[in-house]
C-alpha cells in the first residue's frame, strides 16, 4: 500500500500527457513552404490543391482520416488527394518529416506545403482550410 | 479525387479496438502489481506480454479473452490495423515487465517500481486516450533503420 501515492502519480503524470496529445490530434496548422515534387509522390497536383495523407498499415486513425477527407472534397474534382504509404516511401517521410500516420499535408497547385495535420484531421478544420486553398 | 501510392505487401490484420481493451486489462494488472509489489504478478504480465510477442494478438492470453467475452458484445463495423506495430509494443512492455521481474526477484524494489510505473504508464496512455508509445516508436524506428 505503500506505493498508492506512485500510482496516483503516474495516472495524474499520464492523463495530462494524454489530454494534451488528444486536444491537438488532428489540428491543422500552417506550416513552412516545403515543395514537394509530383515525381516524389508519384500523382499530379490538383488544379486548386493537392492533399497527401501518409498512412501505414498499422494505424487505425488512417482509415478514419482517409473516408472523412474523401468525403470532404468528394464534389471537389479541382483538389488531389493522394494517399501515401509512409513504409514505402521512407525517402519522403524522411524529408518531409513525418513522425506518426496518418499525417496530411496540404499543397497549394505549386506543390507548396501550406499546412499539415498529425492525427485524423477534426471535420470543421479540414472544411475550413479545404475552402481557403 | 483519390489516388493511393501504396504497396501491396501481405500483412497480418486484427481487430483495431482490441488492443486498446487489453490495455486496459493490462492497466490492471500492472496497477495491482505496483500496489502489492508482487513479482507473480508482474511475471504474469510478463509472460502475458511475451505470448502477444511470439504468436500474435489473436493468439496471445488477452487477445483470447478479448475474442471471446468482449468482442462478441461490440456492434457496428469492425476496424482492421496491421498487428506489426501493436505486437512491437507488447514487446516493449515486455522489456520493461522483464526488468521490473528481474528487480523484483533479486529485491531490488527502486528497479521493479520504476520499471512497473513505465509500463503501467504506456499502457493506461493506450487504454484512456488512444495513444499507443510503442506504436509510436515503431514507425520512427522504421524510419531510423530501414533502407527506401
Amino acid at each position: 500500500m505503500r506505493t498508492l501515492p506512485l500510482l496516483g502519480l503516474i495516472l495524474v503524470l499520464t492523463s495530462v500527457f494524454g489530454i494534451y496529445y488528444r486536444s491537438k490530434n488532428g489540428l491543422i496548422r500552417k506550416k513552412r513552404r516545403l515543395h514537394i515534387s509530383q515525381a516524389e509522390f508519384a500523382g499530379s497536383y490538383g488544379r486548386r490543391a493537392t492533399i497527401l495523407q501518409f498512412s501505414t498499415t498499422f494505424c487505425s486513425q488512417c482509415r478514419a482520416a482517409k473516408s472523412l477527407i474523401a468525403d470532404v472534397i468528394k464534389n471537389q474534382s479541382d483538389i488531389a488527394y493522394v494517399e501515401i504509404d509512409a513504409e514505402s516511401n521512407l525517402e519522403l517521410v524522411r524529408r518531409v518529416d513525418i513522425r506518426s500516420t496518418p499525417t496530411t499535408l496540404f499543397l497549394d497547385r505549386a506543390g507548396f506545403e501550406i499546412a499539415r495535420a498529425t492525427g485524423a484531421p477534426k471535420r470543421n478544420q479540414l472544411i475550413k482550410v479545404i475552402s481557403a486553398l | 479525387m483519390l489516388t493511393t501510392n501504396q504497396s501491396n505487401k501481405p500483412v497480418v490484420l486484427i481487430d483495431a479496438r482490441g488492443p486498446r481493451y487489453s490495455a486496459a486489462i493490462t492497466s490492471v494488472v500492472l496497477a495491482l502489481a505496483l500496489i502489492t509489489e508482487s513479482s507473480y504478478v508482474i511475471g504474469f504480465q510478463f509472460a502475458v506480454f511475451l505470448s502477444a510477442v511470439l504468436f500474435g494478438l489473436r493468439r496471445s492470453i488477452y487477445g483470447f479473452i478479448y475474442r471471446n467475452l468482449i468482442q462478441p458484445r461490440l456492434s457496428g463495423p469492425v476496424p482492421s490495423e496491421d498487428q506489426r506495430a501493436p505486437r512491437f509494443a507488447q514487446l516493449i512492455g515486455a522489456l520493461f515487465a522483464f526488468v521490473a521481474l528481474l528487480g523484483g526477484v533479486t529485491g531490488n524494489s527502486a528497479v521493479f517500481l520504476i520499471a512497473t510505473s513505465f509500463a503501467l504508464g504506456a499502457a493506461f496512455l493506450n487504454a484512456a486516450f488512444g495513444f499507443c508509445l510503442g506504436c509510436q516508436i515503431y514507425l520512427i524506428l522504421v524510419r531510423l533503420t530501414k533502407r527506401s
